[in-house]
Formats: structure tokens, C-alpha cells, sequence
């Protein structure tokens, strides 16, 4: 795929809404097109975490390992979100597997030529943090959200 | 469109007296909730209700429960009521079978105004068996489809087996122009839907803010947040609606049971425009 193209796909994704010329060209310089098939690993827990993905279609499971037990399914990411933030934080493993459950398409951005020019040019390491610190928020507020059981009746004050 | 009272009369019933009414059916929608779907041919015209209203329910000799009415306000020959097990009346009423008899009275309360949302985009958020009072509302809304904008179904459950009313969110969705996006807390790797909260699926969907009205029904926690994410998109609270929960004694607001800040919920609501209800949300223990 043509840079030109790649950048008019990544100025849409949401994530980088608003981004400047100067910081949406030092991105496209790690940046890469692809596609997972239904049911494709693309992450694996205890790996080494050098992938950032700006999902565009499809929908990714993200699912904890736990031994003796099928694999726990603990939130899903699809079109316009984030897989990843790992690549940037030490030791750059992941901390769970994610799975294409449906046919995804996504733009992959090296983590390691990320990293690098975050350190290179503050400037851009800053907005890459900033805005990963929003979607982190974000998944934060869920996870609690989550963690209450909303739907557990048995607690709830409304006993018939 | 007819009013609460009107509901009432238009069923000659008297609130106070419980009424005799068959099992004809019970669909188990999953391992602690139930359909019970009653007999109401006895009642002249079948039986009149608003979406949104409830019902109270009789188990002979053990108790009654206030149970949401969750059937299609146009058949009322039949009526449904989703039920989830978790107390002694509901777990007696688990017990029962086809043919037993059962007692109501009602129908109680305030319904979902759909009057106002006429011409407007509709978003229905629900979560759990927070569903099951708003089925009444689309399938009022289905059956004058041409007179509303689009018609969004949010719905959050614990996990798949635990989604209420599969078949028709798949019907909805394929023949009905509804959009229809589920979501599960807890999913496995037959689940190919989308795992997290209720509040997540809005950011895959694009709201005309000021032309959407909002209706909101499952557990408190899950209203707040979904009132929060209705609010960041600029949807105007006036044309935000949610139905509230407690307990019922009388459903005619003499015992209080139900009181919720100034008002009772048996006959004030169990549907309230947003800002009447919107400062007592965050009050602890209310």
C-alpha cells in the first residue's frame, strides 16, 4: 500500500483524530497494513510486546490465559479503537492474548520505532501518551464497571 | 395514547383486588429467568397495559412481587412477564407449571413515553433483565416503524446464556431495521459478539444528539454510567427516560415501600423523565 493511502486511512481512525502533519508522517514511518483471519492469534500473553494496532474493521477478543481452564475472554476491541499499549510500557510483554474473532483489518505500527521516536521528539512521545492515557482511562472505568457483576440480582436491593 | 388511569379503567379492574388469572406457557430464557406467559381471555378485550407498566403477582399463600409487564401492548390476550429467581415469591413462582393459576392486579405505573419520539431517532439502552419492560416499547415501535427515525437497541448481559430474548434481538435486527448491539461482561470462544459493558457500545454507534430520545432500563450502576456516556454525547436529559426499582407492597402509593426521594415509584413511575429523577441517582442508600 502506497504511504499516501496509508496515511489517509490513519488520519480517519479516530485515535488519531486531530493529529498534526508532522506527527502523522513520523507514524506512517512505522506503520504497516494488515489483516487477520477469524480465529488468528495476533497477540500472544508473555511475549514480547513490539505491536501497536489501530484496529479498522472486524472485532479482536482479549483473553487471559488461566491454567486448567479454557482461556477467559475479558473484553473485546473493534473498528475505530486500540490493541496494545505494552510496546510502550517496560518490560514491553503483554499481559494477555487477543484473538481475531472476526475477519479484522488494522494498521500495525512497529513498537520499537515507536518507542524510539517517542524518545527522539518529546513532542510526539507526549501526544501518543496523551492520548493512550484517555483509551486507558476509559478501559479502566469498564474494568470496574465489570469487576461490581452489574447484573447480580442476588445483591441488588429489589428481592422478590 | 392512553394514560395510566386510563389503562386501569379500561380494564374495569379494582387496583386493590387480585385477579385469577392461567399459566398458559413458561420459556426458560436462561438458568434463573423465566417467561410466564398468562391466560387473560377472561378479561373483556383482553387485558389493556402501557409499555413500561407493571404488574403485581400473586403466588397463593406465599407472596406477591411487582413484576414488569414485558409482552406486546397490541395482543392483550396474552400477557408476558419475565421473571428473575431470586427471592420467595419468585422461586415459588419458578415452581409453578402450564395450566396452574396465579393472581394479578395492575396494570400500575407510568409507561415510556413514545408520543415524544415520534419523528426522532430512538436509543433504547438496556442491561440484564432491564430488557424485559422495555420489549413492550419496541414492539410498539415496530408496528408504526415508519414513524420514528432509527431505532438502536443497546443491551448488556452477564454472559451469553444469560442474554434474555435471543431469537426475536436476532429478528429485530435482520427484519425489523433495528440496530441491535449486544454485549456480554463474560464471553467465551464460541462468543464472537462484543465482550465489555453496556456503556461501550456507544462508541460504535454515531448519535444525531439533539433528535435522539433515550430509553434507559437495567440495574442503577448501569443507568448512572449510561447516563453519563448519553450526556458526553449531548443528548438533552429531557428526552432521556429510565425505569427505577424497588420494592412494592401496595403499588397504589399508601405503604411507602417504594419511596424514592419525594416520590413513589409505584405511582410516580416506574418511568421518569431523567430530570425529575437525576439528582437522587447519586444519593447513597435512597
Amino acid at each position: 500500500m502506497e504511504k499516501e493511502d496509508l496515511s489517509e486511512i490513519m488520519r480517519q481512525h479516530p485515535f488519531l483524530a486531530g493529529l498534526s502533519f508532522e506527527h502523522m508522517q513520523t507514524l506512517i514511518g512505522c506503520a504497516t497494513n494488515v489483516r487477520f483471519a477469524d480465529n488468528a492469534t495476533i497477540i500472544q500473553e508473555g511475549q514480547i510486546a513490539n505491536k501497536f494496532y489501530l484496529i479498522r474493521s472486524g472485532r479482536i477478543a482479549l483473553q487471559m490465559d488461566v491454567p486448567g481452564k479454557e482461556s477467559l475472554r475479558i473484553q473485546t476491541v473493534g473498528p475505530g479503537e486500540i490493541l496494545g499499549w505494552s510496546w510502550l510500557i517496560s518490560p514491553y510483554r503483554w499481559h494477555f492474548s487477543a484473538i481475531a474473532v472476526l475477519d479484522t483489518r488494522a494498521i500495525a505500527l512497529d513498537g520499537e520505532c515507536l518507542r524510539n521516536k517517542c524518545e527522539k521528539e518529546c513532542s510526539f512521545g507526549y501526544e501518543m501518551l496523551r492520548r493512550l492515557s484517555q483509551v486507558m482511562e476509559r478501559r479502566l472505568e469498564a474494568t470496574r464497571l465489570q469487576l461490581i457483576d452489574l447484573y447480580d440480582l442476588t445483591t441488588s436491593g429489589a428481592k422478590r | 395514547m392512553m394514560r395510566k388511569s386510563q389503562a386501569l379503567e379500561a380494564n374495569a379492574l379494582d387496583p386493590m383486588t387480585t385477579h385469577p388469572v392461567m399459566i398458559r406457557k413458561i420459556i426458560w430464557e436462561n438458568d434463573d429467568t423465566f417467561t410466564l406467559t398468562l391466560d387473560m381471555s377472561g378479561f373483556a378485550g383482553g387485558f389493556r397495559f402501557l409499555p413500561g407498566q407493571f404488574n403485581m403477582v400473586y403466588v397463593y399463600g406465599v407472596g406477591e412481587a411487582a413484576v414488569s409487564i414485558s409482552s406486546d401492548p397490541a395482543r392483550p390476550g396474552t400477557l408476558d412477564h419475565t421473571i428473575h429467581r431470586v427471592g420467595l415469591v419468585t422461586t415459588s413462582l419458578a415452581q409453578k407449571k402450564r395450566g396452574d393459576m396465579i393472581g394479578i392486579r395492575g396494570p400500575f405505573g407510568s409507561s415510556w413515553s413514545i408520543d415524544v419520539a415520534r419523528g426522532k431517532d430512538i436509543c433504547i439502552a438496556s442491561g440484564g433483565i432491564g430488557l424485559a419492560p422495555l420489549r413492550p416499547v419496541i414492539y410498539s415501535l415496530l408496528k408504526k416503524r415508519e414513524d420514528f427515525g432509527r431505532i438502536i437497541v443497546l443491551y448488556g448481559g452477564r454472559s451469553p446464556l444469560d442474554l434474555l430474548y435471543r431469537v426475536e434481538l436476532e429478528k429485530w435486527a435482520s427484519d425489523a431495521n433495528v440496530e441491535v448491539l449486544v454485549t456480554v461482561d463474560r464471553g467465551d470462544s464460541s462468543w464472537k459478539g462484543h465482550i465489555g459493558v453496556v456503556t461501550s457500545l456507544f462508541q460504535y454507534i454515531k448519535l444525531d444528539a439533539r433528535e435522539t430520545v433515550a430509553y434507559v432500563c437495567g440495574p442503577e450502576i448501569m443507568m448512572k454510567y449510561t447516563i453519563d456516556e448519553l450526556d458526553r454525547r449531548g443528548v438533552p436529559q429531557s428526552q432521556t427516560y429510565l425505569s427505577m426499582e424497588r420494592n412494592m407492597k401496595c403499588a397504589v402509593g399508601f405503604c411507602g415501600h417504594c419511596q424514592f426521594g419525594p416520590t413513589f415509584i409505584c405511582k410516580e413511575g416506574p418511568v421518569y423523565p431523567l430530570p425529575r429523577v437525576r439528582h437522587l441517582l447519586d444519593r447513597k442508600e435512597l
